[in-house]
């Protein structure tokens, strides 16, 4: 199979992330939806080591995971604080920081 | 012997420090203190003179380096003396006559509970400038220029508590300023021309450079010697500077200060002598200051300001004369000793009928002083003598000498400039003759002024009459020792160098014109005021004799062309200001407000638009670089 549509595929999933990133309120959809892109790269990244014939992207995508781990732990945490204190998920009702 | 020069400033530089700070408990003794140490100073120069009589023409110029003031790589400024017969002459002139104006000023100032401060500016006065006839460079001169300023306007303005005489010494500040920065711009242009400022370097190199550089040098020169020696025109402060005590007006304002720019020329000779241009304008400046000067003397009823007037006048022969170049120095010069002689002593006989009339200035309220002070009249008398030019006093010689040199200046300008001098000579003959006989004869005209206090004319104490007396022995036999044998020639010749000019007519026959324009103007002036009675108050006069009254509109001039030119310029200026300078700052911080007040509505608090603003840079940002690389 062609390597190359593995790379739409990415492209697709990127695009789906950023839209849901975009147009979604729910703070977990949000963050599902970071998740998502993120996982986009790590399939552009392992494709590309596919194509190149060497292990560097998959190496970055080992990386990606993790700091996509971690970023759960901490992301999640803060959503579920904001929750305990405004009882909504909402990312537009956390919109304090302005002018 | 070179070693006592700087005692000859350091002697009365040390007076004014020990007077000025030496306060309330040197009150006693303090004028003796300064008269002193000015006389300390003459004696020195007497010395030093003996001294110079008795070497050769060609050494007699001594050098004595104090300490390096400015050492920077490529700048020396040295503080050095020169003591040649130029300085020689001026150093035995200010000390001279300024320890004889110290000994009367102890009898002048008597009754003023500040004599002790006006010793010590005195003092400082005589330090200045001999510093500045001493100074081998031209920056060390400055330092004395800027000195006897000082020293005029803290003297000028010594009655503080009388508005007029702080406006005079305000007046005589500022426009002597406008012709130090002259001066000072001389100076820069001298040290990117020739790399130094010392005479010696200076002078010599003048035969490098072009003659352009040099007018420009020597012009700023002339811009100097006109502030500081009150010529047109930078003439207006001398009139009002009559405003301090007569002591002051006497040697500062008549016979010392007003003559360094005669020096300042006579000094840089040799730069104005390879600027014909420049020379040019200086016998200009002469001759237009000799004859303004005239005139105003002519209309004053006050009678310092008349004399004043006659100093202004006089002042222009000497400069018409350093304007002719070599055949002119030497006589300029003398004429400058001979006049510092006379007019100091007419000042000081002005003081003294002053001192006895209860400091009435006003010669209408004079007349027939001769019987009640028989000496001031006798010494006044010679004085004015010697200044009309009578045959045998010093005037004479002097004055005889520059109007010949002018004729010898040739062609049309030569007739041209003889015969300003010759006008100005009966002129002169003419205001002093009315200055003598509105003073000295006629009936008493003074009344009791309005406290019921009627003048009671006497003469002054011995300590005021003895410089008189002094001062009219120089007037009288001063001249004849130096013109006889053509001494005073023979001792400057090294120093300034000495053309004869040929003047068209023989010198008997500008003699004998002197002597007719003379009597001519001595008689025209008894017709009109020996003759009849003097009105106590003036008549109305002709339109000249108002305009000569208001100093020929000098300050009328000054007024509309310098004070409302530069309160327009600064007006146009503060509205440039306003509209341009500002309306470019203010509307750039408007701008910037008003582009931050619209991007701040871009912080909205929502997380959702900040990524879009995030998506979309990002997308900006691809389709750039694929743009570029498409390109």
């Amino acid at each position: 199979m062609n390597p190359v549509n593995y790379l739409y595929l990415a492209a697709l999933l990127f695009t789906i992330g950023a839209t849901g990133v975009l147009i979604r309120r729910n703070a977990i959809v949000v963050f599902m939806c970071v998740e998502l892109m993120l996982n986009a790269c790590n399939l552009a990244f392992v494709t590309f080591s596919r194509m190149h014939g060497n292990l560097d992207g998959q190496v970055i995508a080992f990386f990606t995971m993790v700091v996509a781990a971690a970023e759960v732990v901490v992301g999640l945490a803060i959503i579920v604080s904001l929750f305990r204190s405004r009882h909504s998920a909402s990312v537009d009702d956390a919109s304090l920081m302005k002018l | 012997m070179e070693n006592l020069i700087a005692l000859l400033v350091a002697a009365p530089l040390l007076g004014a420090v020990v007077l000025l700070c030496g306060g309330r408990r040197l009150d006693a003794v303090g004028h003796w203190i300064g008269t002193a140490l000015a006389a300390c100073s003459f004696v020195i120069g007497v010395v030093l003179f003996v001294d110079m009589l008795g070497k050769d023409a060609e050494h007699r110029a001594l050098m004595q380096h104090l300490f390096s003031w400015i050492p920077v790589e490529g700048f020396q400024a040295d503080v050095a003396f020169q003591l040649d017969q130029l300085s020689m002459t001026f150093v035995l002139l200010i000390s001279g006559v300024g320890s004889l104006i110290h000994v009367y000023s102890i009898g002048y100032m008597e009754h003023d509970e500040r004599r002790r401060r006006f010793f010590g500016y005195l003092n400082l006065f005589l330090a200045a400038m001999l510093m500045l006839v001493l100074a081998d460079n031209y920056l060390l001169l400055y330092v004395g220029w800027e000195g006897v300023g000082l020293a005029s306007y803290l003297l000028i303005g010594f009655w503080q508590h009388k508005p007029s005489a702080a406006t005079a010494a305000k007046k005589a500040f500022l426009v002597n300023r406008v012709g130090d920065m002259g001066l000072s711009i001389a100076i820069m242009l001298m040290f990117t021309t020739f790399g130094t400022f010392a005479f010696g370097p200076v002078l010599e190199a003048t035969g490098e450079t072009s003659e352009g550089k040099l007018t420009a040098i020597a012009l700023m020169l002339l811009l100097a010697a006109c502030g500081k020696s009150a010529q047109v025109p930078l003439q207006s402060w001398l009139g009002d500077a009559m405003e301090g005590p007569t002591p002051v007006s006497a040697l500062i304002h008549a016979a010392t200060m007003v003559t360094a720019g005669v020096y300042l020329i006579v000094r840089s000779g040799e730069i104005f002598n390879a600027a014909p241009d420049a020379q040019l304008v200086v016998t200009v400046v002469g001759a237009v200051t000799l004859l303004f000067g005239a005139i105003v003397g002519c209309a004053k009823d006050d009678i310092k300001k008349a004399l004043a007037g006659s100093t202004m006048s006089q002042i222009g022969y000497m400069i018409l004369a350093a304007g002719l170049g070599p055949i002119g120095y030497v006589f300029a010069i003398m004429h400058l000793v001979t006049h510092g002689f006379f007019k100091a002593g007419l000042f000081l006989g002005a003081g003294s009928v002053m001192h006895g009339m209860n400091d009435e200035v006003d010669m209408r309220k004079y007349g027939g002083l001769r019987t009640y002070m028989p000496v001031t009249f006798v010494t006044f008398g010679l004085g004015y003598l010697a200044i009309i030019g009578f045959p045998g006093l010093s005037g004479f010689f002097s004055k005889d000498k520059i109007i010949e040199a002018a004729f010898a200046k040739g062609g049309t300008e030569g007739w041209i400039l003889g015969g300003v001098a010759l006008l100005g000579a009966a002129i002169t003959a003419y205001y002093m003759t009315r200055v003598m006989l509105m003073t000295f004869f006629g009936e008493k005209r003074w009344q009791p002024d309005e406290n019921g206090n009627e003048p009671h004319p006497h003469e002054s104490p011995r300590s005021m009459t003895i410089p008189m007396i002094v001062l009219a022995f120089g007037s009288v036999f001063a001249g004849g020792i130096f013109a006889i044998g053509d001494r005073f020639l023979h001792w400057l010749e090294p120093v300034t160098e000495h053309a004869h000019g040929h003047p068209p007519v023989s010198a008997l026959t500008v003699t004998l014109a002197t002597m007719v324009v003379l009597v001519i103007g001595a008689g025209t002036a008894y017709v009109q005021y020996g003759r009849r009675p003097m009105p106590v108050v003036a008549p109305r006069g002709s339109l000249l004799t108002r305009a000569a009254r208001r100093d020929l509109l000098q300050d009328d001039f000054n007024h509309v062309v310098l004070v409302r030119g530069g309160e327009h310029l600064t007006r146009s200026l503060v509205y440039v200001d306003h509209t341009l300078v500002d309306g470019v700052v203010n509307g750039t911080a408007a701008s910037m407000g008003g582009l931050s007040g619209r991007l701040r509505k871009l912080q909205n608090g929502y997380a959702r638009s900040y990524a879009v603003s995030m998506f979309g840079g990002v997308a900006i940002l691809i389709a750039a670089t694929l743009l570029m690389r498409a390109v």
